[in-house]
């Protein structure tokens, strides 16, 4: 069977949030193929961390634990991940877009000579016919994608030379538990067998490495909230909407004077600047402030109850309503769409 | 030996920061003629660290590489007359076509062929393909360690580079000998600017290509001042085998694109009434803006 793989990152031996995410799609991909889900975790202290992926739906882990494999560096960890694609020839390997993830999966990709598309948005599985040679190549990979300083959205696939590798960036996939009791099994890697005292020839002098903490900058949505939304218990609506798009709440700054939501989440000229794929600005006017900050959003959607607010001439959709009613209409939608 | 032997990977890349409307084609594609063909920006940061080790060890050289078309050798002018010594423009219709993987290997066959480095300096990232892949994969292709994301030249001694890194979430400071790629991201020091007298000396830098389209007296200085003739590569000067370039060596296959741009126009009114508000909703989730 050839599966579906996924590299979990660490953040102090959990987890990390993107890797979930993977895990989740990972499931849901491996699902629609018939085939199983399987996982590999390097790293240091590793004794419990199956039970922080099984329940995402991964039937293997395969777990390298050595105290040389943590801090992360390139090289140890590209042997690992190499030699078990080797052995076990998945059709599909999924990397975090991030730091790490972009560095191990080139040079992975490089080793294997296989295709490797890079900040997926979206993973598909569909057909694709060759006209010229008259075939059609069943169950490939979509590889959704933006591209060119994100003015296109190009789908990539890799017909032949698999497997499949692809990264996708951090809260761009739902992270979602399968099932709390789903058991996996527990593969120990061998480290020795798999690297060689030249691949710790990096020497890593001083890590300064902050706590995850609100990253406006990074998140591909934004679901934004100002006076309007009217009250701090009222800004749980926009977390709710959140939670479901995989985005981040941030806000105007009325909204941080009014005490409705934290300084650190303001948005505009005293605040962050951001320019995600999608802003929702709930019950936001727009003041000219507060448009330096977020113009540059690839698609904005403004939810107001004055047609003529600012914000509207710079939004690419305009939902004219009390958000207290859309808001939770939306949930409703998504969720309904998204099976 | 005083110096080191630094090779510095360079793109040339249309200018996506400033995409007007006319950007794309009615067909869907990119209309690279109205986009003004730039140094990659995060390649002018790669060019920095390099020259900041040739500051610091006067006898070192700087090389660029580039893969591209004929026109490229642009970068390779701009590159000397901020300081670089000389460069390579690999050229070839075979590479046309080529993903990072084909691209990676054209360009571990080049720096095989310059031979005998220390240093290789790479963007981050090229603005055009955004997929920051090239330089790691380049790095496994030739067999050495990689340092990605470098914000800052800490120190270089012989055989042994410093090298502070910018992670999403922190900085993190690595040593690594020689030789060693390092991919340079944006937050490291700007480039220096052009050099009056380098400018002065090279401006009439051609490739061979270019030759055949200048004038006499063009001709006659480039002949008599050798220094002035860059240097243009084919598939075959790198040894490269063909199966592993072009579409042919490149395992992602584009199979659709969408252009964006042209589909921001008017605003559209939505009420909140519930099939207006679905509408929307399915609209995000084809277009990919949710999902
Ligand atoms: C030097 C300076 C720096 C500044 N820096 C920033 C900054 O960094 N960021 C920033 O945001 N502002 C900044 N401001 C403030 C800025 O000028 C505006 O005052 C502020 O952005 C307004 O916030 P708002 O849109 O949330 O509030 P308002 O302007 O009060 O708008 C509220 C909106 O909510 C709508 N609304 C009300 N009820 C509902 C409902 N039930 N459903 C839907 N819509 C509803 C209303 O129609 C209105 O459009 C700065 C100002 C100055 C002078
Ligand atoms: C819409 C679209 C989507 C694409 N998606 C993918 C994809 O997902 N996966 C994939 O494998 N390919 C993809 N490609 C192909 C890819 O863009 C090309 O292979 C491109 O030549 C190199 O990739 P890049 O621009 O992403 O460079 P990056 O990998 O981002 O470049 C990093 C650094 O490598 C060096 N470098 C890169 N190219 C050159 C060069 N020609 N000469 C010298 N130095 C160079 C530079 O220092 C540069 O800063 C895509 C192309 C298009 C048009």
């Amino acid at each position: 069977m050839r599966n579906v793989f996924v590299y979990c990152e660490l953040e102090d031996n959990n987890v990390a949030d993107v890797s979930l995410e993977l895990l989740t799609k990972g499931k849901d991909l491996a699902g629609q193929l018939g085939v199983q889900l399987e996982a590999i975790v390097i790293g240091s202290g590793l004794e419990n961390i199956g039970a922080q992926i099984f329940k995402y739906g991964a039937d293997t882990v395969y777990v390298a634990d050595d105290k040389r494999l943590s801090p992360y560096t390139t090289l140890p960890h590209t042997s690992i991940v190499t030699g078990l694609l080797k052995e076990h020839n998945p059709q599909i390997v999924l990397f975090g877009a991030t730091s790490i993830g972009r560095d191990i999966a080139p040079r992975v990709a490089s080793a294997m000579r296989c295709g490797l598309t890079a900040d997926c948005t979206s993973l598909v599985i569909g057909d694709h016919y060759v006209k010229k040679t008259d075939t059609t190549y069943k169950n490939l990979l979509y590889q959704i994608r933006p591209a060119f300083g994100g003015n296109i959205i190009a789908t990539i696939i890799n017909p032949d030379m698999h497997p499949q590798m692809a990264t996708v960036r951090q809260g761009v996939m739902k992270k979602e538990v399968f099932d709390e009791n789903h058991q996996g099994e527990v593969k120990k890697v061998k480290v020795a067998d798999y690297v060689k005292d030249e691949d710790f020839v990096i020497e890593i002098i001083e890590r300064h490495i902050e706590k995850s903490k609100v990253n406006l900058g990074a998140s591909p949505i934004i679901v934004a909230g100002g006076y309007g939304v009217g009250s701090k218990e009222n800004f749980d609506l926009l977390y709710q909407l959140a939670d479901v798009l995989g985005a981040e709440v941030g806000g105007s700054r009325a909204a941080v004077d009014a005490g409705y939501i934290e300084h650190e989440r303001q948005i505009g000229q005293t605040g962050v600047t951001v320019r995600p794929k999608l802003y929702i600005a709930c019950g936001i006017s727009g003041a000219v402030q507060h448009r330096v900050g977020m113009d540059q959003s690839a698609m904005i959607v403004s939810i107001n109850t004055d047609e003529h607010a600012p914000i509207n001439s710079i939004a690419d959709y305009n939902i004219h309503g009390d958000l207290n009613e859309v808001i939770p209409k939306l949930i409703k939608f998504y969720k309904k769409n998204t099976k | 030996m005083n110096g080191f032997k630094i090779i510095v990977l360079a793109k040339q890349v249309p200018d996506t920061r400033n995409v007007g409307k006319d950007a794309m084609k009615e067909d869907g594609t990119v209309n690279r003629a109205v986009l003004p063909a730039i140094f990659n920006p995060e390649d002018l940061n790669a060019l920095e660290l390099a020259l900041q080790v040739k500051d610091k060890y006067p006898d070192s050289e700087v090389i660029i590489l580039t893969m591209g078309p004929p026109r490229a050798a642009d970068i390779i002018r701009e590159a000397i007359y901020r300081g670089a010594d000389k460069g390579y423009l690999i050229t070839d219709r075979r590479f046309a076509g080529s993903d990072t993987l084909a691209t990676s290997y054209a360009i571990s066959q080049a720096v095989k062929k310059i031979g005998d480095f220390d240093l290789i300096f790479a963007g981050r990232q090229a603005i055009d393909g955004d997929t920051a892949q090239v330089g790691p994969q380049a790095a496994e292709k030739v067999g050495i360690p990689q340092i990605t994301y470098a914000e800052e030249l800490i120190s270089v001694e012989k055989e042994k580079i410093t090298i502070k890194r910018r992670l999403e979430n922190g900085v993190e400071t690595v040593a690594a000998p020689m030789p060693v790629l390092i991919t340079v991201h944006g937050s490291a020091p700007d480039c220096r600017p052009r050099h009056a007298k380098r400018l002065m000396k090279y401006k009439y830098a051609l490739t061979k290509t270019e030759m055949k389209d200048a004038d006499d007296l063009r001709k006659e200085l480039v002949e008599k001042r050798p220094y002035l003739l860059i240097e243009e590569w084919s598939v075959d000067d790198i040894g490269a085998d063909v199966k592993w370039l072009g579409l042919s060596g490149s395992p992602t296959k584009v199979k659709k694109v969408e252009n964006i741009v042209l589909a921001a126009k008017e605003a559209k009114q939505i009420d909140t009434s519930d099939e207006q508000l679905e509408e929307f909703i399915k609209e995000l989730i084809e277009n990919h803006t949710i999902g």
